[in-house]
């Protein structure tokens, strides 16, 4: 992000632009800081990870955090730092498949509804009004359990509920970008539609859409981590944040099990939010910390 | 207006109708087989038990003909038997409601007790400390994982400090209290047990502030942008210029043109808060409706879940449509 590079006038930084400058787009360089963080981690888990994710020695089981344990170990005496880093993996991996592939079902579905208008458009945003209307989790819940645990599973049964929002938010933005002038234009010059809508209407629609994925991106992990969390992401010994916190969610005593997967969740998803909240101020200037 | 309504609840009756068979077809094309998830591994390996089976819950009717069934039931109030429970799924949806309903209400009026004080002050001194204190309080909240807060709380305030009880909707070894609506609170104050109500508040605490975390969040955040937005407006200049106190004019005038956001986002927040349980339930060993949804999904019990999306389903239309109400109510635009 060129942030700096928006500013119509140089001026001399001065010490006050600065600090302005800093109370904007700050948190947006934490939160980009923060996400490049952990997909390095996730990227370098097997190289960085102090031991194996999956190596059971029941001698040490459930030790405090130590110098050689940085966050202690779980119940079968596998290093939870070691875990979490592999962990990160999975969580990554799955947030951006759902809000991805959701992204693009839904804006393909919402510019073809608004481009067709009549009773395409009618039908197709009935359906997602259809799909709206379900509460998401239950119905991720439900699918899921039918489907069978697995992480593959669990992203499909996402993507089901996931797509509806770009679908609709993408509609919106192709009915403006269709009355405008320029694909008037388009259409004189005899464009066919479907060139018109890739590669006219489609680019323009681009920015609040990539507002709402970056938003989203957390949201779609705190999901995953949250079926995760009762039993349908990942099979046992796999290393996922929500499954380790749902291994450890009876040991209170021996909190480190259950918190740092928790905090290391936390994290990722504030990172996002940051991020998405900073892309929304740069794009639309005048809706500034609203 | 009253046209308007009709409307409105035409259209939310088509909905529940499509949404019946949506879920229907969902629950019953996906692959996995309640025959595994009931019968045990031996059983299941016995062709005639497994026909028995079938033939007893009528799964090996076509599906249209099971639709048509259910749709029958429907009218009749009848949502079929769980196959997991072995009752009837309304009488189970009832039994395990009125927990739902008051973890859910409490956590609702906590987020509107403190979300709309915060997001007013935090519009009023604008990037000033309460302004960043509701920022960070407002992103931390719908940032964490539920699951993770509910247990970082049992630890902390059950577990470490013994300030508050632990998991459950009242005292192991106390009784639920008689009443007519299955909400403790309501309940225990009907029949004079001050004691019951006590336990049964205490034990509300940890819980509805874990559910209620992220719309607390929503609701600053939408009260604080809505405020914004009016008290940039002309007549609230006006009312300044006229002479009127600082606090007045917020209160008076900014507020209220305020909140017509804020309905609409609070009864949607409602809506979710019910549904939305489920974690915070499941940590909680919370008897609601949450709990009862995840072990129907974990046992393939399909008419149970087909039971409660759907029950769910129609309440979120339902809230849908008493917002949309509302706000036709708040703003005479919206009527025509």
């Amino acid at each position: 992000m060129s942030a700096t590079t928006a500013t119509p006038v140089v001026l001399p930084p001065t010490r006050s632009r600065l600090r302005r400058r800093w109370k904007r787009y700050g948190p947006a360089w934490i939160g980009g800081a923060i996400v490049l963080a952990w997909i390095l981690v996730a990227i370098l888990a097997p190289w960085i990870a102090p031991y194996k994710p999956d190596a059971v020695d029941v001698t040490i089981r459930l030790q405090p955090p130590s110098w050689a344990h940085w966050m202690g170990t779980d119940t079968l005496g596998r290093d939870v730092f070691s875990r979490l880093l592999h962990g990160a993996r999975l969580s990554l991996l799955a947030g951006f498949s759902v809000v991805l592939l959701g992204a693009a079902l839904g804006t393909a579905i919402g510019i073809i509804a608004a481009w067709a208008r009549g009773w395409w458009d009618e039908g197709l945003m009935r359906f997602t009004d259809l799909v709206l209307c379900f509460p998401p989790i239950i119905l991720a819940l439900a699918i899921a359990a039918a489907l069978g645990i697995g992480p593959v599973n669990t992203i499909l049964a996402m993507l089901v509920v996931w797509w509806p929002k770009f679908a609709r938010l993408a509609r919106a933005l192709a009915l403006v970008q269709r009355s405008q002038e320029y694909v008037e234009a388009a259409t004189v010059l005899g464009l066919k539609p479907r060139r018109i809508l890739v590669r006219h209407i489609l680019p323009n629609t681009l920015g609040p859409l990539a507002v709402l994925v970056t938003l989203d991106l957390g949201n779609a992990i705190l999901t995953f981590a949250g079926l995760s969390f009762l039993g349908l992401g990942v099979v046992p010994p796999i290393a996922e944040w929500g499954s380790m916190v749902a291994e450890g969610r009876e040991l209170i005593e021996q909190w480190w099990v259950a918190a740092f997967p928790g905090l290391a969740i936390l994290t990722v998803v504030v990172g996002f939010n940051f991020c998405g909240d900073g892309l929304r101020d740069w794009l639309d200037p005048k809706g500034r910390s609203r | 207006m009253s046209r308007y309504i009709a409307k409105r609840l035409l259209a939310a009756a088509v909905m529940a109708i499509l949404a019946s068979a949506v879920i229907f077809l969902i629950a019953n094309l996906v692959p996995g087989d309640p025959v595994l998830a009931q019968l045990g591994d031996i059983a299941a390996s016995d062709p005639a038990t497994v026909a028995r089976w079938r033939a007893k819950w009528g799964l090996d009717l076509p599906l249209w003909e099971r639709y048509g069934i259910f749709l029958g039931g429907l009218v009749q109030g009848d949502l079929g038997m769980s196959i997991a429970t072995r009752r009837p799924v309304l009488d189970d949806i009832i039994q395990y409601a009125p927990a739902t309903l008051e973890l859910a209400t409490v956590a609702f009026l906590l987020s509107l007790a403190i979300g709309i004080p915060l997001g007013i002050a935090a519009a009023v001194w604008r990037d000033g400390w309460v302004d960043s204190l509701a920022r960070g309080l407002s992103l931390l909240g719908v940032s964490a994982p539920t699951f993770w807060l509910a247990f970082i709380m049992l630890a902390i305030f059950y577990g470490g400090l013994e300030w508050a009880p632990g998991p459950g909707r009242l005292d192991p070894i106390a009784f639920p209290p008689e009443g007519p609506t299955g909400l403790f609170l309501f309940d225990s104050l009907w029949a004079g047990d001050w004691e019951t109500f006590t336990d049964a508040a205490a034990h509300l605490v940890l819980p509805s502030i874990v559910l209620a975390a992220a719309t607390i969040g929503l609701i600053t955040r939408t009260t604080r942008a809505a405020m914004l937005d009016s008290l940039q407006q002309d007549y609230v200049r006006v009312s300044r210029a006229k002479g009127l106190r600082g606090w007045t004019v917020v209160m008076r005038h900014a507020l209220p043109n305020a909140l017509v956001p804020v309905v609409t986002l609070g009864g949607l927040a409602y809506a979710n808060l019910l549904a939305g349980a489920v974690m915070t339930e499941t940590v909680f060993a919370w008897p609601g409706l949450g709990r009862y949804t995840f072990r129907s999904a974990a046992a393939l019990d399909f008419p149970a879940i087909v039971g409660i999306t759907l029950v769910v389903s129609i309440t979120y239309l339902l809230v849908n449509l008493v917002v949309d109400m509302s706000y036709a109510i708040l703003d005479p635009r919206v009527r025509r």
